[in-house]
């Protein structure tokens, strides 16, 4: 009885401890203390060999049941424990989350590649390569080529920068277009193609100058392009760049390198078309030039306009993005103000 | 051009408001830029005459005016014009009126005199300075005779201010609307309608033109076409009102009848004409031919010309009389004193008039006219028309017969076309009777000829000389809205970028990636600019004429600006600036070339912060190291196969010589990276900054690394310091090279974690520590393996640099 006894207040003892304890710590060390190798446990267990046979699986019996039971609730004590050590952290390791982060800084894509981009995907999307070409350009592959010899009235209209008689900084890209239509090969199908890049003129820099801006041309040479196919084209990319409600306008005009050719106008994207100052009150804006190619620009290509013809088409990424996001000087594309750069964050 | 659309009237019948023509004109033929209506918001002006005129009591220069305006009582005005004067009939501002610049127009006093209105120069109205006759210019408008004005009646009738003027942008092809009756066909033809012109009607005296006047055209090429006719007993005088009215309507400004009347016929025909004095001439001819090199000449505005061989002038047998088909003589100009008149209508060479008005800064009427091309069928008939006014409006004696010097073809041209292929090339489906009716409707002559079409086309539209331009006037006065909206059908074709416009796009992208905001700079650029921060022998290339010094040349290098538009931040307080630019620079690799080659390159500035102070962290400022890391980030994302290393220079003048470095791939220099020279910084007025520039087509043309799988080792790697002091001039890439010779193949990686020199360590010391990592794919190394190479790296470098190992 002796044995029973002590084990059962092992038992109680035991029991009560854990319940006590506060601290990992200390429950390792009621383990020891009961359980381990030296513990009153195994001390007791130990006096089982002076117990008769008939006291000694009873005894065995209750030896292992104070034993798991002393080990279950140590093991539940210790997740107790942990559970508020972890809670306790936790509670430490509380932040104001809405303090701000640490950046890593993101470069913008200038407002004027965006919109370059923006159409050349489109042009893309419609079969279109892109094509570069010389900045500094010959006035052969400039002027006379895209039907504008040495005197015709017409140069006036641009002001060139020449570096001598022959060379100049190209005032349009249609040269990039003169260069790769006389080496197209048709008989590998039709050229189509986009011409984007920078231009220059001989101009005095102000708000709506700049001897330095950008155009992109198109090309597209067939057997069987016509100026209804020029008019779908303009109307998608109208409508791409200005949003999908924009309706065109062509008006008649005058290229040298194309003929017929008219000026493009869209439908005030500002007030929807009932006038406004954006429009100058007339619910248009004129956003291109475009023709259908001249036929002196395919001879002087050695392509047969009795065989071939096509459409161009010419317009300023610069006077879209002022268009488009309501930029009333050209200057501020080029000073690079990182207060203009960081407002364009489309891309 | 301006067209009145009061005299646009007289020619052709317009069924719809000057607005609603504006409108229609603009997208059928010519764009209409303005409407101009001289009356809009001006009211209650009239005309008045002055019944009693006296001194004004306490001023000398103002007078007061009992003035006349239909009502029952005299309106007292006083008035500072110093032209006022007795029963003038005037233009009278009345109590409340409106004047230019919406000016209100209220009783008052005047040094105590009260004033009911106001008495109007024509400024004071709305009329632009150069247009107002002389005499009106210094003082109020007084009404000639002719005006027949009624005393209280509205002034606008009578000085044309009732008009509606439409604003032509003319394009350089249609300057046959450059006159009223071209202007006519083409509205005409718009609106369906026929314009009708009255042809003048002239009687000549007996006398032969021939007897008095010689015309001689030294080449055709100068004028293929040149008439003149006499006229005698011309009294010169103010022309009638309504001719003035029309021409200052028009932009010109009244002189007297003669002058007035070759004007006026300009402005119907689109033909300049020319007036000269007879009595002037030192010989009774007309010469046109080339001016001698410095001739001389004062031309009518008063200025002195040093002419040369290429200008075209007309000249008497001894000098020259004028600046052909720009402006006339001084010397030769009608005067009050003028009584015999020599009319001048020609067409002179079109690129000659534009070189010479061009280089003298002389565009006219005239001028412009003659370099787009005049109605060459029209010269006669212009010609009888101003003899037929001088003869109604300054009772001169025409003499008999045109002169004639040069005359070219007048005919109609013929232009064959196929109404199938014009389809085809519009799209559309338009019946060839259509086609034929909107010819007719320009006026054109149409002849069907099988599946052909034969369109006769008046020289009055010399712009139209091939199918294409026939294909133009059916289109736009059948209407663009009506084309038919498609895209183009055929072949194929595979749209994209190619592998170079790839290649810059992605360096464009990584280095936005890197932080820095993509910048567009000018490649012109002033020469200092231009030439800085090169490192290899080029030459600049130069514009001829720039428009001024700051963009002259053809930048060399793409840091000046970026260096430009970090200044134009910093000025404004933005200190923390990081840009890059992708473009291309323009290189001569000989300084006779004429072309400069066209390069891309990407260049990289940054200044200030590259890391702002916030609640956790202080600011980083930038320094070479932090930009010398996007750089390696950046050429490791190109993925070269080519080894890159870094080499100290001190030649580049613009940079630090210490902390600079050219960049080399498989030993070719591709770039640099390196601090702004204090000093140049210091000057330009900015702190630290560092940039870069690459030359991205070279680094193109290298090597891809091909990029084929490894897997991950599967077996641990091992990891060894070594700490080692050598002498401060010995280089880190030294010592990584060493270290790499030695390190045998399983070395795969040398981390420098620590310099340090100062206290323990020799003066002229430096303490290096690196970490060694060292990796077998096939196996797990042994320690014998790591400890034998481990020993080689320390033997070379005790050998190579004295190094003490530690």
């Amino acid at each position: 009885m002796e044995l029973k006894k002590i084990l059962n207040d092992l038992h109680e003892q035991g029991l009560q401890q854990i319940k006590n304890a506060e601290q990992l710590d200390t429950l390792n060390e009621i383990r020891i203390k009961f359980l381990g190798k030296k513990g009153p446990l195994t001390q007791a267990l130990r006096g089982m060999k002076d117990l008769s046979e008939q006291e000694r699986p009873q005894m065995g019996a209750l030896a292992n049941n104070v034993r798991n039971d002393l080990q279950t609730a140590l093991e539940s004590a210790r997740q107790r424990l942990e559970e508020q050590a972890t809670q306790k952290q936790l509670q430490a390791e509380k932040i104001d989350v809405t303090l701000p982060g640490r950046h890593r800084h993101l470069g913008t894509k200038h407002v004027i590649t965006q919109v370059m981009d923006d159409i050349e995907e489109l042009f893309i999307g419609l079969g279109y390569e892109v094509v570069n070409g010389p900045e500094v350009e010959e006035d052969h592959y400039n002027f006379e080529m895209m039907n504008l010899p040495k005197d015709h009235p017409a140069r006036d209209m641009q002001d060139t920068f020449y570096i001598t008689k022959e060379i100049l900084m190209r005032t349009q890209t249609s040269p990039v277009q003169a260069r790769t239509l006389e080496k197209h090969d048709f008989s590998k199908g039709p050229l189509k193609m986009i011409s984007p890049g920078k231009v220059y003129r001989r101009d005095t820099d102000d708000a709506t100058h700049s001897h330095q801006f950008n155009q992109i041309e198109g090309l597209v040479i067939d057997k069987h392009i016509t100026m209804a196919d020029l008019k779908g084209t303009l109307e998608l990319t109208a409508r791409h760049v200005f949003g999908k409600e924009r309706q065109i306008r062509l008006r008649p005009s005058y290229f040298p390198f194309t003929e017929p050719s008219v000026e493009v106008d869209v439908s005030c994207f500002a007030c929807g078309g009932k006038g406004c100052a954006v429009c100058k009150h007339t619910g248009w804006v004129e956003v291109l030039g475009a023709g259908m190619v001249h036929p002196n620009v395919l001879v002087n290509a050695g392509v047969d306009p009795q065989v071939y013809g096509g459409f161009a088409f010419g317009l300023g990424p610069d006077r879209f993005a002022m268009l488009k996001y309501g930029i009333n000087d050209i200057r501020d594309f080029y000073l690079n103000d990182i207060r203009f750069l960081e407002q364009f964050q489309g891309e | 051009m301006r067209i009145s659309t009061n005299w646009l009237a007289e020619y052709v019948n317009l069924p719809e408001t000057p607005m609603q023509i504006a409108e229609k004109e603009t997208v059928t033929g010519i764009e209409v830029d303005d409407v101009i209506q001289p009356a809009a918001g001006l009211k209650n002006l009239v005309v008045g005459q002055i019944k009693q005129l006296q001194q004004h009591p306490n001023a000398d220069h103002l007078h007061v005016c009992q003035v006349d305006v239909g009502q029952d009582e005299l309106l007292q005005i006083v008035c500072g014009a110093p032209n006022v004067a007795l029963n003038q009939l005037v233009i009278v501002a009345l109590p409340s009126a409106r004047i230019a610049n919406n000016e209100k127009i209220k009783k008052g006093k005047f040094r105590g005199v009260e004033s009911q209105g106001m008495l109007c120069a024509l400024q004071e109205i709305g009329f632009d300075e150069s247009v107002i006759p002389d005499e009106y210019k210094d003082g109020i408008y007084i009404f000639p005779t002719d005006a027949q004005a009624k005393i209280g009646e509205s002034v606008f009738k009578y000085l044309g201010m009732d008009d509606t003027i439409l604003d032509f942008d003319i394009t350089p092809n249609r300057a046959d609307t450059l006159g009223m009756r071209g202007t006519a066909w083409e509205v005409a033809a718009m609106y369906d309608e026929k314009p009708h012109f009255e042809k003048p009607q002239i009687q000549e005296s007996s006398t032969p033109t021939a007897d008095l006047l010689q015309v001689q055209v030294t080449d055709e090429h100068l004028a293929p076409t040149y008439r003149a006719r006499v006229i005698q007993n011309v009294q010169v005088q103010p022309s009638p009102l309504w001719m003035q009215r029309r021409l200052w309507n028009n932009g010109i400004k009244p002189i007297n009848n003669v002058v007035d009347i070759t004007n006026y016929v300009m402005l119907e025909y689109g033909q300049p004409l020319h007036a000269y004095d007879y009595d002037r001439l030192a010989s009774q001819q007309l010469i046109v031919r080339l001016a001698q090199e410095n001739e001389q000449l004062t031309t009518l505005n008063g200025n002195d010309y040093n002419l040369s061989g290429q200008d075209i002038v007309i000249a008497d047998e001894q000098h020259a009389l004028g600046l052909a088909g720009i402006m006339g003589g001084n010397e030769s100009k009608i005067s009050s004193k003028t009584t015999t008149v020599v009319l001048e209508a020609g067409v002179f060479n079109s690129v000659r008039i534009r070189k010479t008005a061009q280089k003298y800064n002389l565009r006219t009427d005239a001028s412009t006219r003659f370099e787009k091309g005049v109605d060459v069928s029209a010269t006669a008939e212009a010609l009888d028309r101003a003899a037929q006014l001088l003869q109604q409006l300054a009772n001169g004696t025409i003499t008999n017969g045109q002169l004639v010097g040069s005359q070219t073809a007048t005919e109609p041209i013929e232009v064959v076309v196929s109404p199938q292929h014009i389809n085809h090339v519009l799209g559309t489906n338009i019946k060839t009777a259509e086609m034929q009716a909107i010819l007719e409707r320009l006026g054109f002559g149409v002849v069907q000829n099988g599946d052909k079409m034969t369109v006769i086309v008046p020289r009055r539209r010399w712009d139209i000389s091939i199918e294409a331009d026939i294909i133009e006037e059916v289109v736009r006065i059948y209407g663009f809205d009506k084309l038919p909206s498609t895209l183009p059908v055929g072949a194929q074709t595979i749209g994209g970028y190619n592998p170079h416009q790839q290649f810059l796009r992605r360096a464009r992208s990584l280095m936005r990636s890197l932080g820095y905001d993509e910048a567009i700079s000018y490649a012109l650029l002033n020469q200092t600019e231009a030439k800085a921060f090169t490192y290899n022998k080029t030459y600049l290339t130069k514009v001829d004429w720039p428009m001024t010094h700051d963009h002259e040349y053809l930048r060399l290098n793409l840091i000046s600006g970026l260096l430009n538009d970090l200044l134009y931040n910093v000025a404004r307080k933005q200190n923390n600036v990081a840009l890059f630019e992708q473009g291309r620079v323009f290189p001569k690799n000989d300084v006779a070339a004429v072309r400069p080659h066209e390069v891309e390159y990407l260049a990289g500035a940054v200044t200030g912060n590259i890391e702002d102070k916030n609640w956790q962290n202080s600011e980083r400022l930038v320094d070479f190291f932090a930009i010398k890391g996007d750089v390696e980030e950046l050429l490791m994302s190109l993925n070269k196969q080519a080894v890159i290393s870094y080499q100290a220079t001190d030649q580049i003048k613009q940079l630090h010589p210490g902390q600079t470095a050219l960049i080399l791939m498989d030993e070719k220099v591709v770039g640099f990276v390196g601090t702004v020279h204090p000093g140049y910084a210091k000057k330009l007025g900015l702190a630290t900054t560092v940039v870069f520039q690459l030359n991205l087509d070279e680094i193109e043309t290298l090597a891809d690394k091909t990029n084929i799988y490894v897997p991950a080792a599967k077996f641990p790697p091992v990891s060894r310091d070594i700490a080692l002091v050598v002498p401060q001039t010995v280089t880190h890439a030294a010592i990584e090279n060493a270290i790499r010779q030695a390190g045998g193949k399983y070395l795969v990686n040398i981390n420098l974690f620590d310099i340090y020199a100062g206290k323990n360590i020799k003066n002229g010391y430096k303490s290096v520590a690196y970490n060694l990592v060292f990796q077998n794919q096939a196996a797990t190394l042994t320690d014998m393996e790591v400890n034998q190479h481990f020993e080689q790296i320390k033997q070379i470098l005790q050998e190579q640099f004295g190094a003490e190992i530690r």
